[in-house]
């Protein structure tokens, strides 16, 4: 039982890495750049959760949805002022800017609210279903069930509608995007938006999880699930899912068997061996060239 | 009718297009002939918007082209088939149709050309549910064309069509260049291939270093000594 027990919580755990991969993963896709500051976005997210809970007296969906609009304002925000004046510059110069709005949050988010870790108030009840002497909270179910939600929707949104299918051609072939009429800079937009509206919920969910809030709080989350967009495949939408529930379930079973200071050393182990053996990730295109 | 009018195109420090003018009248098929590197697709992207020029205008039926953001053009009624097909090669031939119509609001009339470039292009129909990528280079052209097509231009933009295609491939595509030129859509061509272009052309210009050096119809431009000599292998 306990194996069970830590496979669904690593499920549960993997469903949060891979909800912000997503982030990673479409952006790179689409504009062909890591935006470092993801990680941050969860903190503002998370801040903004915090405050329309408790300052406020919002409840939790309110403050989801709240929390979702400020982040979906600020991914697009910082798209628009730091990396869309670089898009002809060089890769390195969009990776350090990123890096740069990465420390500005975090800054901005001390000197406005301070170091001090804020206490996220408890929003989901403590319980669980039981079954056969195991048990599973609420938290995980639910986390695992907007997973679940969060990738039907958007494999149909990318697979089935016109915006989707422009959004592939302009990761495919951003002039030929635009002979066909698309505007590709609407479309990295959007794709920003999405990015951040999902670490916006994303942020709940790890807050609820692991109630403290504080400025650096996106780092760590951050970097696992940009570990698990790397692992699955950078620039696929079904490889940010696979990644993310796989790193989270290596994560808690390697704390379970093997070593809780450890366990982030392993994660990043098997990140290095997978990219030994496969070094586009799990599930990454490999580069078809066709003349 | 398209028309240039003292176009310069750099890149950075190095000018590509010298001022050049042309024009394509309704109903013509022009072509731009010249060696590697003289200039000719660099004209057809600031043509269609994906290379901003330096000075110079071109109008589309009185309608400056170069103030408006590249991804309008299209809706102006001019499509390019990119050099190299640029299909979208992890989508299906249908998706690639469809994004082809991207620019338009007309359901009904997109069916109706969907169906002609079916029509136009058989092979399409049979591979519709494939990748593009997985499609041969001849098929390929086929689906630039078609997608291009989709957008309803009233003139269209081809650079070089026959580019790494089997000869008895290249005659099926200039075939179709002039069919669809006689149903009523206006060609602008870019073709390393002086001959067949020269061969379906009503008129022509000569590209030379970013500079145009003759033009003429396409007929004499055939017997002109010194494009005999430089691009009709003699």
């Amino acid at each position: 039982m306990d194996f069970l027990s830590y496979l669904i919580n690593g499920l549960g755990l993997g469903s949060v890495y891979a909800i912000i991969a997503l982030g990673y993963t479409m952006v790179y896709g689409i504009a062909k750049m890591l935006n470092f500051a993801h990680g941050d976005v969860i903190m503002v997210g998370a801040y903004v959760a915090f405050f329309s809970i408790s300052n406020l007296g919002l409840p939790l969906i309110p403050a989801v949805l709240l929390s979702i609009v400020v982040c979906t304002v600020l991914g697009v925000v910082i798209e628009r002022l730091a990396y869309k004046p670089l898009r002809a510059a060089s890769a390195l110069s969009v990776l350090i800017t990123a890096i740069g709005v990465s420390y500005f949050l975090q800054n901005a988010a001390q000197l406005l609210w301070s170091s001090s870790t804020k206490v996220f108030p408890s929003v989901i009840s403590n319980g669980g279903i039981s079954w056969n002497g195991l048990t599973v909270s609420w938290l995980t179910l639910i986390t695992i069930g907007v997973c679940v939600l969060v990738m039907i929707c958007l494999t149909l949104f990318i697979n089935h509608t016109k915006t989707g299918r422009a959004m592939r051609a302009c990761s495919e072939d951003k002039g030929a995007s635009t002979l066909m009429g698309i505007n590709v800079n609407l479309m990295i937009s959007i794709t920003f938006a999405i990015g951040s509206g999902l670490a916006a919920i994303a942020s709940v969910l790890l807050c609820a999880a692991y109630p403290s809030v504080f400025p650096t709080l996106g780092a760590m989350p951050g970097i696992k699930a940009f570990t698990a967009a790397v692992f699955g495949g950078i620039g696929s939408i079904p490889g940010a899912f696979l990644g993310g529930l796989l790193l989270g379930v290596i994560e808690i079973f390697a704390k379970a068997y093997i070593s809780t200071q450890l366990s982030d050393a392993i994660v990043f182990a098997v990140l290095i061996l997978v990219l030994l053996i496969k070094p586009t990730g799990l599930l990454g295109k490999r580069i078809r060239e066709k003349v | 009718m398209l028309k240039i009018t003292d176009l310069k195109v750099s890149y950075g420090m190095i000018e590509a297009i010298k001022g050049i003018s042309f024009e394509v009248n309704d109903g013509e098929i022009v072509t731009l002939i010249g060696a590697n590197g003289a200039g000719k697709t660099t004209t057809m992207h600031a043509i269609s918007g994906l290379l901003k020029p330096k000075a110079g205008s071109i109008t589309l039926n009185g309608t400056e082209l170069t103030k408006l953001p590249p991804h309008k053009i299209v809706g102006m009624g001019l499509a390019q088939v990119p050099e190299g097909r640029r299909v979208f090669a992890q989508q299906t031939v249908e998706e690639n149709l469809a994004l082809g119509a991207y620019s338009r609001k007309d359901k009904d009339a997109i069916e109706a050309d969907l169906a002609d470039v079916f029509t136009l292009f058989p092979r399409l129909l049979e591979r519709r549910k494939q990748m593009a990528g997985t499609l041969s280079g001849g098929e390929q052209q086929m689906l630039a064309m078609g997608r291009a097509l989709m957008a309803k231009p009233s003139i269209l933009l081809l650079d070089e069509p026959s580019m790494g295609l089997s000869p008895l491939l290249v005659s099926e595509i200039f075939h179709i260049i002039v069919e669809i030129n006689r149903k009523g859509t206006t060609i602008l061509l870019v073709e390393q291939n002086a001959i067949r272009a020269l061969d379906i052309a009503n008129r022509a210009y000569v590209l030379e270093t970013g500079h145009i050096t003759i033009s003429d119809t396409g007929e004499k431009l055939m017997k002109d000594e010194r494009v005999k000599e430089a691009y009709l292998g003699g």
